[in-house]
């Protein structure tokens, strides 16, 4: 247990040192900034449009601080040849995996409800609350994506990539569904039946990011709490999900 | 020992060398590379694309791919950039340059994308169907009926707005009726304000079809729809002036 909680805390203090703290805010003032141009621009409805653009742009900067700061940190750590030395530790290596996560993790639960805080200017603050809650569930994923594809892929480049592409793919998925389910020319032969079958199979393996965090639960009030709830036990067992799948990459990787 | 990848970060400023250490050839090209991006930036002002530029609407799938599964922020941001067209200080006739089938079909595409916004809705009746073009006005003013149909309780207002473009605009009183007839038929539900819902007997009246506007009004009060005392009042009034004007027709 030491050991897990030196390593989260050396992790926040790597966060803290590395100006996460700063970027957020900038992002913020940025978001906050966008929202109060926007009041000048539109006619009606100036709330309920600061309010879905600073939220929109709140949402996809947390998701790529999250993972610039879980990817940076570990391949810098890597090149440092700080991972051997934590591994060469006699602790297994699901406790630095745990430390780590648990690490990043805060970080982006702090991030989530930093940034659902000011929404609470132009929205009820119970809305805001949900909101925040369900964009830290979503950076859970986020920092369990990034870990997975850093650990497995090493690289920034390469880990951002395939994070990035994982978050707008989990984000729309379902759109990509109903277009592989009625494509334009209609269902002519076995290749608009594979295609379906494919994006139905990746379906299945993705997130439900384009069902959660949604800016219409800042507009028009969250749905049911039960609902709510259901959708972030599912995001949790996904986190568990690729968590394990990580975990295992890191149990066979040699250093 | 601590680790390098803990260590404090420094200041942002600290630890550079004097300027006296950028080779003068450097500073020339930053100077040069700077008066070069003002000089060609200075020479154009930024405007409202023209509205000849409207591009046709993107497809529902498109536009729901494009909006990341979160389709609020982009019907939001499309509507002021839909509205961005043609919107220029010291036009004297702006939007008439647009192409009002494509105008349609875009907001028509944002009421999908975020069918709880007015904001479409606003522009339709209280901007594109205000210019001096008639077929231009029909088409908006048809719009705006359409798409009320779909959402009556909540989009009330703009029909009640078209209704009064008619009239008043237009003067077309059947279309106006029309427009009025359906606010009444549909929009029932308890925050319709009860002149939105009378708007049919005052336009029947303006239509000279009075008695049809008696046996309205004489059904408003029948029914108690009126509680407010000040408006029962005038509304009695308004029977009594309906029925003499009747009698005197007769």
């Amino acid at each position: 247990m030491d050991y897990i909680a030196a390593t989260i805390k050396s992790t926040l203090l790597e966060a803290a040192r590395s100006r996460v703290a700063w970027m957020a805010v900038v992002v913020l003032g940025l978001a906050l900034g966008l929202a109060a141009f926007l009041q000048q621009v539109a006619l009606i409805e100036q709330k309920e449009i600061q309010t879905a653009v600073a939220a929109a742009v709140l949402r996809a900067a947390a998701a790529f601080l999250v993972a610039a700061f879980v990817i940076t940190s570990l391949v810098r750590e890597a090149n440092d040849k700080v991972t051997e030395l934590l591994l060469s530790q006699p602790v297994p290596r699901s406790a630095y995996f745990a430390g780590k996560f648990a690490g990043y993790a805060l970080v982006g639960l702090a991030l989530g409800f930093f940034f659902a805080v000011p929404l609470a200017l132009f929205v009820p603050a119970s809305r805001a609350l949900v909101w925040g809650a369900s964009l830290a569930f979503e950076l859970l994923v986020v920092t369990a994506v990034s870990l997975f594809c850093v650990l497995s892929l090493t690289q920034t480049v390469p880990a951002f990539a395939a994070t990035a592409g994982f978050y707008l793919l989990g984000r729309s998925i379902d759109a990509m569904r109903t277009i592989a389910a009625d494509p334009i020319g209609g269902i002519t032969g076995w290749t608009d039946i594979a295609v379906r079958w494919i994006v139905d199979a990746i379906a299945v393996l993705m997130p439900s990011l384009d069902r959660i965090t949604l800016t219409a639960w800042l507009l028009e009030g969250p749905p049911p709490l039960a609902e709510v709830g259901a959708l972030l036990a599912q995001t949790a067992i996904y986190v568990a999900l690729i968590g394990a799948a990580a975990l295992f990459d890191l149990h066979r990787k040699s250093f | 020992m601590r680790a390098s990848w803990i260590l404090p970060g420094r200041p942002f400023s600290a630890g550079q060398r004097p300027f006296a250490c950028v080779p003068t050839w450097v500073l020339v090209c930053l100077l040069a590379a700077l008066f070069a991006q003002w000089a060609v930036k200075s020479r154009h002002s930024p405007e409202s694309p023209a509205g000849a530029e409207l591009a046709p609407p993107p497809g529902m799938t498109a536009l729901r791919l494009a909006s990341l599964g979160d389709p609020i922020p982009l019907a939001k941001l499309l509507t002021l950039h839909l509205q961005s067209f043609d919107h220029r200080a010291g036009n004297p006739l702006p939007y008439q340059s647009l192409d009002y089938r494509r105008l349609a079909g875009w907001l028509e595409q944002l009421l999908r994308l975020d069918p709880v916004g007015q904001y479409p809705l606003m522009l339709a009746s209280r901007v594109y169907a205000e210019i001096p073009n008639e077929p231009k006005q029909r088409l908006m003013l048809e719009f705006v009926y359409a798409e009320f149909l779909k959402d009556p309780g909540r989009r009330w207002p703009w029909l009640a707005h078209a209704a009064v473009i008619a009239k008043h605009r237009l003067k077309d009183l059947a279309l106006a009726r029309r427009y009025a007839a359906a606010i009444q038929q549909h929009a029932t539900g308890e925050d319709v304000p009860l002149w939105a819902r009378q708007m049919e007997a005052f336009i029947l009246e303006d239509m000279n079809e009075l008695e049809a506007a008696r046996l309205m009004i004489g059904g408003f009060i029948e029914k108690g729809m009126i509680k407010d005392e000040g408006e029962l009042r005038f509304l009695e009034q308004r029977l009594q002036e309906l029925e003499r004007k009747a009698a005197v027709a007769k």
